[in-house]
């Protein structure tokens, strides 16, 4: 049982990577990672929000949205299916996630609250976080592999952007071509990483 | 002689002379045959015998062995495969070793050398023209030095390639390997990944076909040879451990594979001479092997039923495959590997431990060198990062207030 959970949390840091096999998440990917410390920063609260919202989600759909998952109030409520829901509900979860994360860290952790500043709400409408939701329902996972996935999903984005960061602040001091200076020579790391991170693609875990 | 003629054409290529724009060309052919009368007149003195020029000039030399090597393996194996009885591939490069009139006997050694080389020399020579090509327009239109750095990656980025890939290809490779690589990074010491790593990795995601897969590795038609990682990887590591021979047979280089991964020894050589100058970083190469050996002996201690290749032994996955050119040679590139010792140490440990997990556990590629150490250039910047924080942190507690 153990193993699984270790198989599907390895799988979804490394094969599946948010940031570089899917490209989910690439606003905040490119725009927050020209500092380690903060591009690790916002790592770390991406995963922190998605341990929770996936989870929440899947309680979420597998309680109301799902087809048939109304009957548990009502016998006729067995044919209905609100999963077109999915989008709006995910998205609302997730938005106040957010909020309470971010209220919770002001008044209990004010140091990594001034930290994190404008990237915590950003996190509401960073896509790798939905991502991670509409995965979740694609493969039916339970409220724990969707915790697990979850965890997986934000260290593998967490490790994707801090690789970024360091490289973008050695290119600092490089004599980049000016056309291509800021974000052009991002976007040609970005493709680049993908290609390295394509050594774990086809694993089967 | 030769100084007089240079001096005579260097007013055509100094600023406002007719061929301004190709300066660097020049510069390029007067320091790679003279050295250049300049000394440092800022600040920083280093006084040393080691300069950019030297330093690569002895990774040439140390690639020379595997080089030779290459032409001589090639011919060997196409020899061989025509001596079995499959018909030539009625390519050019057998028609010209056919015009040389040097015959086709696998015995002979003259014979294997001139096929091999009628295959390896023209994709070498290829890749410094295209190759050439980019550094010089780069070089012009930026206005800085042609750069002894890119005779290794033209000299690597052949060793890499099967014999029988088609000529453009090679040359688009290299192509994307110099500019995306290199020359948008900003040129010889700027770049993040290893050039030739990335322009073989290119052409392997974009033509799977002509670059892995059996058909490719002997320069025969219709004759398919598995490299033996290949062949473990389908047959389950009996395939190799059960013959002992075959292991000496993959140290020395007489199989099929890329033209210069396949033999351990000759490369082994260069090694040496890497090691002794202080060239090639030691504790990248150690820490390399140390990670091999512990993650090999780690999966064979867990086994499996269904993976064969879990069972491969720690020194068969240092022979096979291109496990000692990328140690040897790709790794240890100072550049994108990383700058502190210890994060040298950290690097090759991952490095060591990825391709004996790619190997093992990834259905999609038998070959996991090339992959781990270009992911481990994306998280060498990471790492030294992280070491200098840990160093720094270490160093406030010891002495900041």
């Amino acid at each position: 049982m153990f193993e699984h959970y270790l198989s599907l949390s390895l799988k979804a840091i490394f094969v599946e990577n948010m940031a570089l096999a899917f490209f989910l998440g690439m606003c905040s990917f490119l725009a927050v990672s020209k500092k380690v410390e903060t591009a690790v920063g916002l790592g770390l609260a991406v995963t922190f929000v998605l341990v929770i919202t996936v989870p929440l989600n899947q309680a979420i759909y597998v309680g109301l949205l799902a087809p048939g998952a109304l009957s548990w109030l009502h016998a006729d409520l067995a044919t209905v299916d609100l999963s077109f829901l999915n989008f709006l509900t995910f998205i609302g979860t997730i938005a106040a996630m957010v909020q309470i994360v971010e209220m919770i860290l002001d008044k209990y952790a004010p140091g990594l609250y001034g930290a994190l500043g404008v990237f915590l709400p950003l996190i509401a409408v960073n896509c790798a976080i939905l991502g991670a939701s509409l995965f979740m329902v694609e493969r039916n996972y339970s409220l724990l592999e969707s915790a697990v996935y979850g965890f997986g999903s934000g260290i593998g984005w967490l490790m994707a952007i801090a690789a970024l960061a360091a490289i973008r602040q050695k290119l600092r001091f490089h004599n980049i071509p000016a056309p291509l200076r800021g974000l052009g020579i991002t976007f040609i790391i970005t493709g680049l990483m993908a290609i390295a991170f394509m050594a774990f693609a086809g694993i089967q875990l | 002689m030769l100084r007089r003629f240079l001096d005579k054409h260097a007013p055509a290529f100094a600023p406002g002379g007719r061929f301004a724009r190709l300066y660097p060309l020049y510069e390029a052919l007067d320091t790679f045959l003279y050295t250049p009368g300049q000394v440092t007149t800022g600040a920083a003195h280093v006084r040393d015998q080691v300069n950019m020029k030297r330093l690569m000039m002895t990774v040439v030399l140390g690639l020379t062995p595997a080089m030779f090597m290459a032409m001589f393996n090639t011919g060997y194996q196409a020899n061989l495969a025509l001596a079995a009885g499959f018909r030539a591939n009625g390519s050019w490069q057998y028609a010209l070793t056919t015009a040389l009139g040097v015959g086709f006997d696998p015995q002979n050694m003259f014979a294997n050398f001139v096929h091999g080389a009628a295959y390896y020399l023209p994709l070498f020579l290829l890749t410094f023209l295209v190759g050439g090509f980019w550094e010089t327009l780069f070089a012009s239109v930026r206005k800085h030095e042609i750069n002894e750095g890119f005779l290794i990656t033209g000299m690597l980025f052949p060793l890499l390639l099967p014999p029988n890939i088609p000529l453009w290809q090679a040359a688009l490779g290299i192509s994307f390997g110099v500019v995306v690589g290199k020359e948008i990074f900003g040129g010889v010491g700027y770049n993040i990944l290893n050039p030739a790593l990335t322009a073989r990795v290119f052409l392997f995601f974009a033509y799977p076909g002509q670059i892995s897969g059996n058909a490719c590795w002997v320069a025969v038609d219709g004759y398919s040879s598995a490299t033996p990682l290949a062949a473990a990887a389908e047959h389950g590591a009996g395939a190799l451990t059960g013959n002992p021979q075959l292991w000496w047979d993959a140290f020395y280089g007489w199989l099929p594979g890329s033209m210069g991964e396949t033999s351990a020894l000759a490369l082994g050589l260069g090694g040496v001479l890497l090691l002794v100058t202080g060239v090639a970083s030691a504790r990248i190469i150690f820490s390399i092997t140390l990670g091999t050996i512990a993650m090999s002996l780690l999966l064979n201690a867990v086994g499996s039923e269904t993976n064969a290749m879990m069972a491969l032994p720690f020194w068969w996955h240092m022979v096979i495959g291109g496990w000692a050119l990328g140690t040897i040679f790709m790794a240890t590139d100072p550049v994108s590997a990383p700058y502190s010792d210890r994060g040298k140490l950290i690097y090759g440990l991952a490095i060591g431990v990825l391709v004996v997990l790619v190997r093992a556990l990834n259905p999609a590629y038998p070959e996991g060198m090339m992959l781990s150490i270009l992911l481990m250039n994306v998280f060498a910047p990471l790492i030294d990062h992280y070491v200098v924080q840990a160093h720094t942190k270490k160093r406030m507690a010891r002495h900041g207030r």
